[in-house]
């Protein structure tokens, strides 16, 4: 017992919540994609970025994103890092890559994890293609996808992925 | 505008647990510290304005209700702002605002974070279900956009490290700064933990409670005084998401600097700021932001930290303080860079004081580096 709990000048007082998240229209739209295995992105009618995932309005033009592109389920690493710290309750265990998934067609990036490479291999502009977990636990998630993994084609110039309206 | 002016900055120190008093008593601690240093009694005081980040650190919802005596609010106007890691700067400029609009004479303003109470990596980390759910804290999410900056400019490796040594340097200076690193050197930083590539431990900011107050008066309050007369402030934000955005020189950030320094009459920032106080929490935001921030040209940033120029003996003095590097309470983080910005051009920062500081700037940014919030104050009026 340290000094700080003996003289306990402080108790623990612990919150839960439970909140029920409402994803509105177009992210609902895509939620249901991606529970069927489909990764579906929205594009702005007026600059024509391809948002995925959609958040249903081009933050650009400030305009909906109506119209539907269904994306490959590959594309390319834009950046990452290789995580190491050990933060208390983190079901993943380090270190683990964390990076930006720029998906082939799509004008945004996301984070997601990458494995099936030695840490020292992994690299900026690496082509990268989703593994799915199986099919019986797809739920309206993201995590559906376990992680992404490299294939062996040619590295992708990350400086030619910045998007430029027409 | 109705010209403003800093007449007092009031800091708490900064500690990983400040137990020995609740969140009342650290804000109150900072708050009686502004006043004395301003010479203002409470009656004097027309509005407060707080800010802090998010409330799930704490797990206080809207603290500013359950403050209002401890902060003097009662029976005064009061506003709570919250704009992410830059809301200390951004809770400053509103508290100029006020002044500003000639409605009030003497606002006080103050920002608190007490990280000690909860855990901010989780309370950043809900899961939503459009996102995995990668657990990697507030590193994991800028570690990326350093990989991407070191790529663009092939930096040396040891840049990083710099910035950690010249900061908490600097720390050894400011007896209230959270980390004080007796023989802090290079191979100390090289040798730390790994945390996020190319991140490692002792480039990265601590988890801080503290407490940061100011009192801001209009002109004819100020003109007798020693102040910090604020020439330009600004606040920006950009689309998180949005297609075409460069993570890693945010044109938020640019838009928000050129905004200053026109208001300041600024030209060259680089000859005409005497040194500034920005909000670099990894150590590689130092070349980044004084690349962003227009103080050199893109990708010349990691010359001026190579070359010593960021020291407190340089000649573009960066975070005299410690900076972020050093203490962090995050609510409180950006307005110790604008209170320490007033205190150089004051002359009042003591031991980590840069020699004739007329002209000084206070940065912070926030969020996924969507949020910035930015002030140029001088030692004088005109």
């Amino acid at each position: 017992m340290n000094q700080e709990d003996k003289e306990k000048d402080y108790f623990e007082s612990p919150i839960h919540l439970e909140y029920q998240y409402t994803a509105g229209a177009a992210t609902t739209r895509f939620l249901n994609k991606v529970k069927e295995g489909k990764l579906v992105g929205q594009e702005c009618p007026k600059c024509k970025a391809v948002y995925v995932p959609p958040r249903g309005s081009c933050p650009r033009d400030g305009i909906a994103t109506n119209r539907e592109v269904e994306l490959v389920d590959q594309g390319c690493i834009e950046s990452f890092t290789i995580v190491h710290i050990p933060i208390p309750g983190n079901p993943i265990v380090p270190p683990y890559v964390c990076a930006m998934i720029r998906l082939d067609g799509a004008n945004i990036s996301f984070l997601h994890l990458v494995d099936g490479i030695k840490l020292t291999d992994i690299r900026i502009g690496m082509r990268v293609k989703a593994v799915w977990k199986p099919k019986s636990e797809w739920r309206h998630s993201l995590e559906n996808i376990k992680w992404f993994i490299p294939t062996d084609e040619p590295d992708v110039d990350v400086t030619k992925l910045r998007f430029k309206p027409e | 505008m109705i010209p403003a002016a800093v007449i007092g900055v009031g800091q708490t120190n900064y500690k990983a647990k400040r137990r020995d008093v609740s969140i009342a008593g650290l804000v109150r601690e900072a708050i009686d510290k502004a006043l004395l240093a301003s010479d203002v009694e409470w009656d004097a005081i027309d509005a407060v304005i707080l800010g802090k980040a998010p409330d799930m650190f704490e797990g206080v919802m809207m603290p500013e209700l359950y403050l209002a005596d401890a902060i003097g609010a009662v029976g005064k106007p009061v506003i709570r702002v919250h704009t992410a890691g830059s809301v200390g700067g951004s809770t400053a400029i509103i508290a100029a605002s006020h002044v500003c609009s000639g409605k009030f004479d003497t606002v006080l303003t103050v920002t608190f974070e007490k990280q000690s109470e909860s855990n901010a990596t989780w309370a950043l980390s809900p899961r939503y279900p459009y996102s995995p759910h990668i657990n990697a804290g507030a590193g994991g999410y800028f570690a990326p956009f350093i990989r991407e900056y070191i790529r663009r400019h092939n930096p040396p490796e040891n840049i990083g490290w710099k910035v950690a040594v010249k900061d908490r340097i600097n720390a050894l200076k400011n007896p209230l700064a959270h980390l004080q690193i007796l023989g802090i050197d290079e191979k100390m930083v090289s040798d730390s933990p790994m945390l996020w590539e190319p991140l490692r431990y002792l480039e990265s900011c601590p988890s801080s409670d503290g407490a940061c107050a100011m009192v801001i008066a209009n002109k004819n309050l100020s003109n007798s005084r020693n102040a910090a007369w604020i020439k330009g402030m600004a606040v920006r934000s950009e689309g998180t998401l949005s297609a075409g955005r460069d993570e890693v020189n945010p044109q938020g950030g640019i838009d928000c600097a050129k905004d200053i320094y026109n208001q300041a009459g600024i030209t060259n920032p680089r000859n005409e700021i005497d040194c500034a106080e920005i909000y670099v929490p990894f150590s590689w935001y130092e070349p980044m932001w004084l690349e962003n921030l227009g103080f050199t040209d893109i990708g010349e940033g990691w010359k001026l930290t190579n070359e010593g120029l960021t020291e407190l003996e340089g000649d573009l003095p960066i975070n005299m303080s410690g900076g972020v590097l050093s203490s962090n309470p995050i609510g409180a983080s950006g307005m110790i860079r604008f209170g320490e910005a007033a205190l150089q051009v004051m002359g009042l920062a003591e031991d980590h004081q840069v020699k004739n500081a007329k002209v000084a700037m206070g940065h912070a940014y926030g969020g996924a580096a969507q949020f910035f919030s930015m002030w140029i104050v001088s030692s004088t009026k005109d």
